[in-house]
């Protein structure tokens, strides 16, 4: 029986990085403040003494020319992580990232192969505004080029994080700062789990039933993940019995998990920390929409996320905007009264 | 550095290779672009003919690619421009391959997928892009990479001199300067950004200026001239082969046609472009050849031949290739 331990899904993810640059001497890693630092989110940490200088390199506060440098080193074979240290800074390197990471293969027919790994750290809730908050997944996945993977806890960010390692693609890789077990910011510890020490990889594109249930279909993903079981908690009290899909990955979409799981409770409510409009939850219910012919909803689509305004500042206007365990709850009782308009 | 009478005579072969593929596009190009055969009203139509999209022809830019690339291997990485067809030949990508993904054709280097702006040929370790200013980064990407493989490969970033007023410029040169990346910056200064001159658009006179900034040596080539870059150029590879880091040279060169295929080039003095092709590199060239009895007549005659069999071949390629299945325009997203 191999051993597991708990860590936090920072240490998760430097454990997964960390097996897979013992495993390839082509993995490296690039970032600001990820050599002796850590990361700033503690996604590299321990990596720097292990490693050196040579594979895990700070650089400077120049993305553009970094990423750009990750995409040039893995189009001649190396296998390099790099760190965006906030995905709310993809505006000064978007054009590498969309334009070049994710279209060269396509536009060389296949011929070039780039396996880079971006990781971003994502989310608020804790009061850095707008500039500092935002998931933002949502723009990624809408661009073509660009696998998505969003870990919701440690078992998952270290095997999601090997496969991504492993994949030949670009994969953007998203770590929920309020998630990741930091000593200095308030965590949902349900995201601190048990770890195999052995390397093992999660396939993208399968989501996973974080809790199983009857009622409604809560289709959710990384720290919302936590909300929602809280949320479910209290539900049950009620006899409402809520499930909680955990996406996981959204480039590929386990669209069949949302199907399956909606096809049984006939509810949905999509929850996410990303803006409302124009994203994620817009798609999954498209994707249920069109197909009525095969799924009998048993009351319209919810969807929760931040409602078309930046994060604000002040605690009572970021808790209001960004969804909670109270509006999951709301919502759900909403879900379990609501009637469609032409009900079968 | 005096090149070698093979490196003398490839440079000059190189250099009408390009020109003739050029100046042969300017033709091609216009094929279904004119009335009668477009929509009605119009001058001229973008979308139409077997070569639609944009067009960016380096003649007059011979020099640079060709006094550059005269010290590059195989294994050495090329990342050009948006005007890119005379880096890539002079890199040694096929010119089949190449024109028939300019055609469009399934036989093109990225099966039609990428066009004139985006050739990736992996063999020859050449690619570019559309955006301004994005050669640099993945330079020094590749140069990272050689480095780090412990082989005294190099990388060359080829960008305009519209592009050295980019971030990308700024953080790159930095950041190879800092790690030391066997990467050569060559700024093709050919005065003019789309229409936009230098001195309307960069606060200093020259870009090599700006090499000290950034902790490299800068080397101002002030000719359109195939021998002078090729010293500069033999310099600069030779530091980063060696491991002493990058160089940053600026060039003066010549668009002797418009931005794109179809400007009007109104911006332009009258008589600019004339006055440009008076004093032709490659003619220059030729003469100091002759100079050297490398180049008479016949052996002129020869390669002239010889550089027209092949750029008629790569047209005929593209022409006869095969356009892709609709539904190949799914694939290759993610290998």
């Amino acid at each position: 029986m191999a051993t597991t331990r708990k860590l936090t899904m920072a240490q998760a993810v430097a454990e997964g990085i960390a097996q897979e640059m013992e495993r390839d001497a082509r993995v490296f890693v690039m970032g600001e403040d990820i050599a002796k630092y850590g990361g700033i989110f503690g996604a590299t940490g321990g990596l720097y003494d292990r490693f050196g200088p040579e594979r895990i390199m700070d650089t400077p506060i120049s993305e553009t020319a970094f990423i750009g440098t990750a995409t040039g080193a893995a189009a001649e074979g190396m296998r390099p992580i790099a760190e965006l240290m906030f995905a709310d800074f993809f505006g000064v390197c978007m054009d590498q990232i969309y334009n070049h990471l994710a279209k060269n293969t396509y536009m060389s027919g296949g011929n070039v192969k780039l396996p880079v790994v971006l990781m971003t750290a994502i989310g608020g809730g804790y009061s850095d505004a707008a500039q500092h908050s935002q998931c933002l997944y949502g723009v990624f996945a809408h661009v073509p080029g660009l696998k998505v993977v969003v870990p919701s806890n440690a078992y998952d960010a270290k095997g999601l994080m090997i496969q991504a390692i492993r994949d030949d693609n670009p994969v953007m890789y998203f770590f929920h700062k309020g998630i990741m077990g930091l000593p200095w910011m308030a965590y949902f510890e349900g995201a601190t789990t048990e770890v195999p020490e052995e390397s093992y990889a999660i396939p993208f594109g399968q989501a996973r039933v974080a809790r199983a249930g009857r009622d409604l279909t809560i289709v959710t993903l990384s720290q919302m993940v936590h909300k929602a079981l809280v949320a479910a908690e209290a539900l049950s009290k009620d006899s409402i019995d809520v499930e909680v899909l955990d996406l996981r990955t959204l480039v590929p979409l386990d669209i069949d998990a949302v199907l399956n799981s909606v096809r049984k409770t006939g509810r949905l409510l999509v929850a996410d920390e990303d803006y409302l409009n124009f994203g994620l939850t817009g798609e999954i219910a498209a994707l249920i929409a069109e197909r009525l012919d095969s799924v009998r909803l048993k009351a319209p689509i919810q969807r929760l996320g931040v409602p078309g305004v930046p994060i604000p500042y002040s605690r009572p206007l970021e808790q209001a905007v960004i969804p909670q365990v109270a509006h999951i709850v709301e919502r759900c009782r909403t879900l379990m009264g609501a009637k469609l308009a032409h009900a079968a | 550095m005096q090149p070698s009478n093979e490196q003398l005579l490839w440079m000059y072969e190189t250099m009408l290779l390009v020109r003739e593929y050029e100046e042969t596009m300017v033709k091609v190009y216009l094929e279904g672009k004119l009335p009668p055969h477009i929509q009605k009203g119009l001058a001229f139509d973008i979308a139409s003919g077997p070569v639609p999209g944009e067009m960016h022809l380096a003649a007059g830019q011979e020099p640079v690619a060709a006094g550059v690339c005269a010290h590059l291997r195989k294994e050495d990485t090329v990342v050009g421009t948006h005007r890119p067809h005379h880096f890539a030949i002079a890199k040694g990508v096929p010119l089949d391959r190449m024109t028939a993904e300019i055609f469009g054709k399934t036989t093109g280097l990225g099966r039609g997928k990428g066009g004139h702006m985006h050739l990736f040929d992996p063999d020859h370790k050449f690619s570019c892009s559309g955006i301004i200013g994005a050669s640099l980064p993945p330079a020094c990407g590749a140069a990272l990479a050689a480095k780090k493989s412990g082989k005294d490969w190099v990388a060359v970033a080829f960008f305009g001199e519209g592009a050295a007023n980019q971030g990308s410029f700024h953080e790159s040169l930095n950041l190879a300067s800092l790690w030391k990346l066997p990467v050569i910056f060559v700024c093709e200064d050919n005065k003019w950004a789309i229409s936009v001159e230098k001195r309307n658009a960069t606060a200093i006179a020259s870009n090599a200026d700006r090499a000290v900034a950034y902790g490299m040596p800068g080397i101002a080539v002030q000719n359109n001239d195939a021998l002078e870059v090729f010293e500069a150029a033999g310099i600069s590879v030779a530091r980063a082969r060696k491991g002493e880091g990058p160089t940053l040279i600026e060039v003066k060169t010549d668009r002797y046609l418009g931005h794109f295929q179809g400007d009007p080039e109104v911006y332009r003095p009258k008589g600019e472009v004339e006055q440009l092709r008076r004093d032709d590199p490659i003619v220059r060239l030729g003469g100091q050849l002759r100079q050297r009895q490398l180049l008479d007549d016949a052996r002129d005659k020869t390669i002239r031949a010889r550089v027209h069999g092949q750029v008629e071949q790569a047209y005929e390629f593209a022409r006869k290739s095969k356009y892709p299945n609709p539904s190949e325009a799914l694939e290759h997203v993610f290998v």
